[in-house]
């Protein structure tokens, strides 16, 4: 048996038979099974990992494989490569993670928790390994199902409800144009397979105005996976009500994937043929990614809810990720990668710290916990560790991530970004410290004047059991996760670099999915400029620094001498986070209006840039 | 005749979108706003169909009288538009099971007089 389609079978598998065993099932026994599975995936996942450096794996199910590369392909197929089978193993370890969080603490109904992670997992492994255009689009509506599911599931209260609503909608209809769009495409190439339809749109000729619009629909479904702005608004509401463990996975790799799935189809699809135009692509995303960093950040630190805050913040990262991609260079590739593992990691474990918040204390609102965590130091340590991370300071992964796209960004004198980054990654770090130093730390006085017009909700306690301790099964999961962000940075400098170039190499992926005789040659390695022309970026980590540490310093202690020196910038900051506030409205007909308006603008500038 | 009935799908299946967007911006009730939903979805039912569709070919069903291998309309986007409706009809069925837990604790499905979560 080959192993490529296990990581998807297993856990489907194991989600089938707790759904009809599970009512039977002490809960001890159904945590230890969910363990055991997404262990085995995190293995198995692993092991592909490895033995896809070797070359792309081709896997067709049912085996209609093409007979010879004149052969139309009519089978489905699984095209592994090393970044690909990472981010399902890093999917794998977050469900793992996830899991451990909720070891018999987490309120459960039945097995129906551990059936939907299960099935979220298996969609998350089958959108990351499937070379199949329709299959994409498949596993990105199962995602939103179960997701949908397990962020309604907890409460019956209309507020988190309502994220489960808007969630569902906006998602829904992003999945139904990328469906569209995947007609489109399928109408001028008769394929489904990436790699065929890639070939046949760099050898036939369209028209560009077409295939720009194709292209523009079969990515808006994942674009609005990937909360990019205008269409992120679900996303802060979806995180604020979800369970923690749910939380994990949506912050640390579903979002994420939205952003993967646009480079997978991009490169392999698009590139080839040219069309859209690559410079074209490049504006539009930098926009497009520069925009989500700046307003994610703005509203990150304008929270006072510490989901909600760390939602955001995910946003405003999204953003700086697509910057990675738009630079289409394979060096900022790498960094992207190594920012997207950093970040997953660093986001999950704070996300962990809000739910041992929400177990000791009940409440996650930065003024409601007042100094009341002080004996909680350790947890709050692991939480500065995290948001130090999430500047982009070393030794974390997107610390590695950041300088590579930044140098990129410079080499190609796009020095403006550099101003995005330093803005981006201040604020949406400078929101932790300042959580952490006023909850954990008793550090502060009086309220910040940003955080006023911030949503004050309630949220229910999600864990049974006693509340008077951090249980085992809460922090270790989260210093792992904390650590492992700063320890898997330096070993997967040179692998990130690498297979990035692999990643955007689409006649290597063509050839070893279609079967093709002669396989091309090897990519060539990006080659740095030398040192003379290299953009020194090394000064970005400390102005980060300090301009995060002026950010909180401010917001701690409002009315202090230092900070009258800032006030015209918060004046501007209030202003600014004044109009943002208004179309945050909840109302998911508004997300839907402004999800139309998103896709007539980036489809205006992708028609007209060119 | 049959590039007219081409056209007009094309133009059924954009118009389907568009209304169905709209009904979803202004409902004024949660199941007309799942209602929208569904006739957003249609517009991809109608797309599907006119791809596959050649004119004057019979259904692909080799039973009466049809020879295997002779020529038929598109199988490929019907089986697309049988796993659509599946899917969707999952997302739209937790989509009503939502509602009614609104409603429930609501006492309204008005989305603009439900408790919302703003800023």
């Amino acid at each position: 048996m080959p192993l490529a389609p296990l990581p998807i079978i297993v856990p489907l598998t194991v989600a089938a038979v707790l759904i009809i065993a599970g009512k039977h099932l002490h809960r001890r026994i159904l945590d230890s099974v969910a363990i055991a599975t997404s262990a085995t995936v995190v293995v198995l996942t692993i092991i592909l990992t490895t033995q896809s450096a070797g070359g792309v794996i081709v896997y067709w199910f049912g085996d209609w494989l093409p007979l010879s590369p004149s052969h139309f392909p009519i089978g489905i197929c699984l095209a592994i490569d090393p970044i690909g089978a990472a981010l399902a193993s890093l999917a794998a370890m977050l469900v793992l993670a996830a899991f451990t969080f909720s070891w018999s603490y987490f309120k459960s109904v039945g097995a129906l928790y551990h059936v939907l992670m299960l099935v979220f997992l298996a969609a998350m492994c089958a959108l990351s390994l499937t070379g199949d255009l329709f299959d994409m689009f498949v596993w990105l509506e199962v995602m939103t199902a179960a997701g949908v599911a397990l962020c309604g599931y907890k409460s019956e209260q209309s507020q988190s409800l309502q994220g489960a609503l808007n969630f569902a909608v906006i998602n829904t209809i992003g999945a139904f144009l990328s469906l569209t769009g995947v007609a489109l495409l399928y109408s001028a190439t008769g394929t489904l397979n990436l790699a065929q339809a890639g070939r046949i749109l760099a050898t036939a000729h369209f028209s560009e105005r077409f295939v720009t619009v194709a292209f523009l629909f079969v990515i808006a479904g994942f674009l609005v996976k990937s909360a990019t702005f205008p269409f992120h608004f679900w996303l802060a509401d979806a995180h604020a009500v979800a369970p923690t463990p749910v939380c994990i996975l949506f912050s640390g790799i579903m979002v994420e994937l939205g952003i993967y799935a646009v480079a997978r189809i991009y490169w392999i699809v698009f590139a080839p043929g040219g069309q859209p135009s690559p410079e074209t692509i490049r504006w539009v995303f930098l926009i497009m990614g520069s925009l989500t960093a700046v307003t994610g950040a703005l509203y990150c630190f304008g929270q006072r809810h510490l989901k909600r805050m760390l939602a955001f913040s995910t946003i405003s990262h999204v953003g700086l990720m697509l910057i990675g991609f738009a630079l289409l260079n394979s060096r900022a590739l790498g960094g992207m990668a190594l920012y997207l593992a950093g970040h997953g990691l660093i986001k999950a474990g704070l996300f962990i710290a809000a739910g041992i918040l929400l177990h000791r204390f009940g409440s996650m609102d930065e003024y409601d916990l007042g100094q009341s965590a002080r004996h909680l130091a350790p947890i709050g340590f692991l939480m500065a560790l995290g948001a130090w991370g999430l500047a982009g300071l070393p030794p974390f992964a997107t610390f590695f991530g950041q300088l590579r796209i930044d140098q990129v960004g410079g080499e190609q004198h796009l020095w403006w970004l550099r101003a995005v980054t330093i803005f981006a990654e201040a604020l949406t770090a400078g929101a932790v410290f300042r959580f952490t130093a006023r909850v954990f730390f008793g550090f502060g006085h009086g309220k910040s004047m940003l955080t006023r017009g911030a949503p004050h909700l309630h949220t229910d306690v999600e864990t049974s059991g006693q509340h008077s301790r951090v249980p085992a099964f809460m922090w270790a999961p989260m210093a792992v996760l904390i650590l492992g962000a700063a320890l898997i940075a330096v070993p997967l400098r040179g692998p990130a670099d690498r297979f990035s170039k692999t990643f955007e190499t689409a006649s290597v992926y063509d050839a070893a999915v279609l079967n093709l005789k002669t396989p091309p040659a090897g990519p060539e390695p990006y080659q740095r400029p030398s040192p003379a022309h290299r953009a020194s970026d090394w000064w970005i980590p400390l102005a980060v620094a300090l301009v995060a540490f002026g950010s909180v310093w401010g917001a701690l202690f409002p009315k202090s001498r230092e900070s009258a020196f800032a006030e015209p910038v918060r004046a501007g900051l209030s202003k600014s986070l004044f109009v943002l506030r208004k179309f945050q409205s909840g109302r998911v007909g508004d997300y839907v209006a402004w999800f139309a308006f998103g896709i007539a603008a980036y489809g205006g500038m992708l028609l007209l840039l060119h | 005749m049959e590039t007219a009935l081409t056209y007009a799908g094309y133009a059924a299946a954009v118009w389907l979108f568009l209304i169905g967007l709209y009904g979803v911006v202004k409902a004024r009730h949660l199941v007309n706003l799942c209602l929208s939903l569904t006739v957003v979805q249609s517009s991809t039912y109608v797309l599907l169909t006119i791809i596959g569709f050649r004119p004057g070919l019979p259904a692909p069903i080799y039973t009466d009288g049809l020879l295997p291998g002779s020529a038929a309309v598109d199988p490929i986007v019907q089986a697309l538009m049988l796993t659509d409706v599946v899917v969707e009809a999952t997302v739209i069925a937790l989509l009503l099971a939502i509602i009614i837990k609104v409603h429930r604790d609501a006492r309204t499905a008005d989305p603009d007089r439900v408790d919302m979560m703003r800023g």
